[in-house]
């Protein structure tokens, strides 16, 4: 089968961990693991995968450009909002890891198939992509949402410099990312590191303002559907404890309203790179993953050998 | 003129949360005048959980906490006002939005072990011209050798000041002159410290934090605060009258503040009742009093036991979705064991 030629850039915890996804992938080709730093863990696993393992950045990437479909970036939205025009002009799809937000998010339990053919797609953040579908599923369970709260909390350790770095861009990301694919009229998104010796897992929860009159029942069944619907590319995302309805009044930016729903959820990774705990760098890879594949997939001219 | 250290009132930040962050408009501006007439240096004033803390996480502000800021400014004379803000939280934007207000400080709090996450934060309130603080909370869960790793960083992005902040009032004495100690050797900038009084401790160990060379310090008009409360600045200012520290504040009128004006709007007093000592006992963050009170009236468990259990689990600051996460197991449990 052909597969798409894939560029990773970015050689920290998030590129590693995609490249090893990538390379079980039936769709897509890693060819390189980019990075800046000839010394990187990252770039010393590329090597021993058998993978190009250069240090020169997205120049590599430019100037490899006729050898590649797609390039994931996991570098900082800083560097991605330096580069994204120049992957767009060599004809690189560029799948965004950081929330540089240039081109269309994507969040593949909700709208995985309406921007295959951008240039640019934007994966949001790792809490986005947590808590979006659930926002989403009580979205369509109810006549309007008036707003929607999303709190993430991740192993200091699962954190890297680009995240620490860019926290604001992380939250603005996140929160538009309520509004405009979950639903939400108004929303907010919160960040926190626990530093907890062993490491927790990440947890996300989210808060949705119920107004009145609301099918509680359906909120709830909508919920679950979702987690299993998100399950089938991130398999340790789950339901940490039943989702719950809580009686208020609230008196939240959108309003007053009688109810809250509370949706806790917890997402263990793969273990691909960083143990366990970091179901934060798993929901991102295995995300963008899907992304890579259903665009890989989408180009499959009809007719032609699987 | 100048005083042995500087006196920083929390009482419309952390005060806040004792009161759900249902401040008013005119309380602000009669606490306000009350603190400024009483020679308060700086007065903070924000969401409890700092800027853009209004959620159903933390809960909402009654009102807008920028308007409250924007009337804080007109109402003072001499006294700074300061806002404090949480990286994850509010945003650099935010800094920008409150120093059109008048405001002239900001505080960047993070917890103990997470300083680098402040350093977009701190270069944003530098640039802005802002005294800027660098503010490590929950200092008991970090060593003194940690804390100054992480005050360094602080330092290293521009913050004038590295405070650290008992937020779980769960130190001693001796907690307390140890970290001090570090940090005024190893700093360059001054110290102050951020007590809360769950143990009983809050006035000794800022008196303690003094002594270790603290230049600055940190209270509220009666207490008023998260957990059991924080260092009361009228007595802090009492006390530190009696071993002869120069405050710059009148301590009666402080005394009339929080008499006439604080007391008046607090919904419970603000004793050390078995919630406020689980929390200084378990290390717990102070302001997940109130939050877990709800929840264990609302799923009908325990709150010593929900309180055990997030100091089990080493919550931090900002992590107060997961009172009902406790909770939501420990109403399970019951009912597994009793079916």
């Amino acid at each position: 089968m052909n597969r798409m030629r894939c560029a990773i850039i970015g050689s920290g915890n998030i590129g590693t961990d995609l490249m090893y996804k990538m390379l079980r992938s039936d769709h897509l080709e890693p060819v390189a693991l980019v990075g800046i730093d000839p010394d990187s863990d990252g770039l010393a696993r590329a090597r021993a995968a058998g993978l190009n393992a250069p240090h020169t950045g997205p120049q590599w990437v430019i100037e490899n450009a006729g050898n590649l479909d797609m390039v994931f970036d996991a570098t900082s939205a800083y560097v991605h909002m330096r580069h994204h025009r120049q992957y767009r002009d060599a004809g690189i799809t560029a799948i965004d890891l950081t929330p540089a937000a240039v081109g269309p998010k994507v969040i593949p339990s909700v709208n995985l198939y309406e921007h295959l053919d951008a240039p640019n797609i934007n994966m949001v953040t790792c809490g986005g992509q947590a808590t979006t579908p659930m926002v989403f599923a009580i979205r369509r369970a109810l006549p309007t949402l008036p707003y929607a709260e999303m709190v993430s909390t991740v192993a200091s350790k699962s954190a890297g410099p680009g995240t620490r770095q860019n926290i604001d861009e992380f939250t603005k990301t996140t929160s538009t990312a309520l509004r405009e694919i979950g639903g939400a009229e108004q929303s907010k998104a919160i960040i926190v590191l626990n530093p907890a010796e062993p490491p927790i897992m990440m947890r996300n929860t989210v808060f949705a303002a119920m107004p009145e009159g609301a099918d509680q029942d359906a909120v709830i069944a909508s919920i679950h559907e979702m987690a299993i619907e998100v399950a089938k590319y991130v398999p340790g995302y789950r339901l940490k404890n039943p989702p719950v309805i809580e009686s208020g009044p609230f008196s939240t930016p959108g309003g007053v309203v009688p109810h809250r729903a509370v949706v806790l959820l917890e997402v263990e990774g793969a273990g691909d790179y960083l143990p366990a705990y970091a179901g934060n760098l798993d929901i991102m890879t295995a995300a963008a993953l899907r992304v890579g594949e259903a665009i890989a997939q989408s180009r499959i001219p009809a007719g032609a050998p699987a | 003129m100048s005083t042995d250290y500087r006196l920083i009132d929390s009482t419309l930040r952390d005060g806040s949360h004792a009161i759900s962050h249902q401040y008013n408009a005119d309380e602000v501006v009669a606490i306000v005048r009350g603190l400024d007439r009483a020679g308060v240096q700086v007065i903070e004033i924000a969401h409890g959980d700092g800027l853009g803390g209004s959620s159903f996480n933390y809960g909402f502000s009654k009102v807008d906490e920028k308007e409250l800021i924007d009337r804080a400014c007109a109402s003072t004379t001499t006294a700074k006002i300061a806002v404090l803000l949480l990286p994850g939280i509010g945003l650099a934007d935010d800094l920008r939005d409150v120093k059109e207000l008048g405001v002239s400080m900001a505080r960047i709090a993070t917890h103990c072990t997470e300083g680098d996450i402040s350093e977009q934060h701190i270069k944003t309130a530098k640039k802005l011209g802002l005294e800027t603080i660098g503010f490590l909370m929950m200092a008991h869960m970090n060593s003194p050798e940690g804390l100054v790793e992480q005050a360094l960083l602080m330092q290293s992005y521009g913050a004038d000041v590295i405070y650290i902040a008992d937020s779980a009032g769960a130190m001693t004495t001796e907690d307390v002159r140890r970290r001090v100690n570090a940090l005024v050797e190893a700093l360059d900038v001054p110290v102050g410290v951020h007590a809360h009084n769950n143990l009983s401790m809050a006035v000794a160990n800022s008196i303690a934090a003094y002594e270790e060379g603290a230049k600055n310090l940190d209270g509220t008009s009666a207490g008023l605060g998260a957990g059991a409360g924080n260092c009361p600045t009228e007595i802090l200012a009492a006390v530190s009258d009696k071993y002869g520290i120069s405050t710059g504040v009148d301590v009666l009128a402080l005394m009339d503040v929080a008499e006439e004006i604080i007391r008046p709007l607090m919904p419970r007093q603000q004793v050390i009742d078995r919630a406020g000592l689980i929390l200084g006992y378990a290390g717990v963050y102070g302001s997940f009093l109130l939050h877990s009170q709800r929840a264990a009236e609302r799923y009908n468990v325990s709150q010593a036991e929900i309180l055990l259990e997030l100091g089990r689990r080493q919550v931090v600051g900002g992590q107060e979705d997961m009172i009902i996460d406790v909770a939501l197991e420990l109403a399970r449990k019951h009912s597994e064991a009793q079916a």
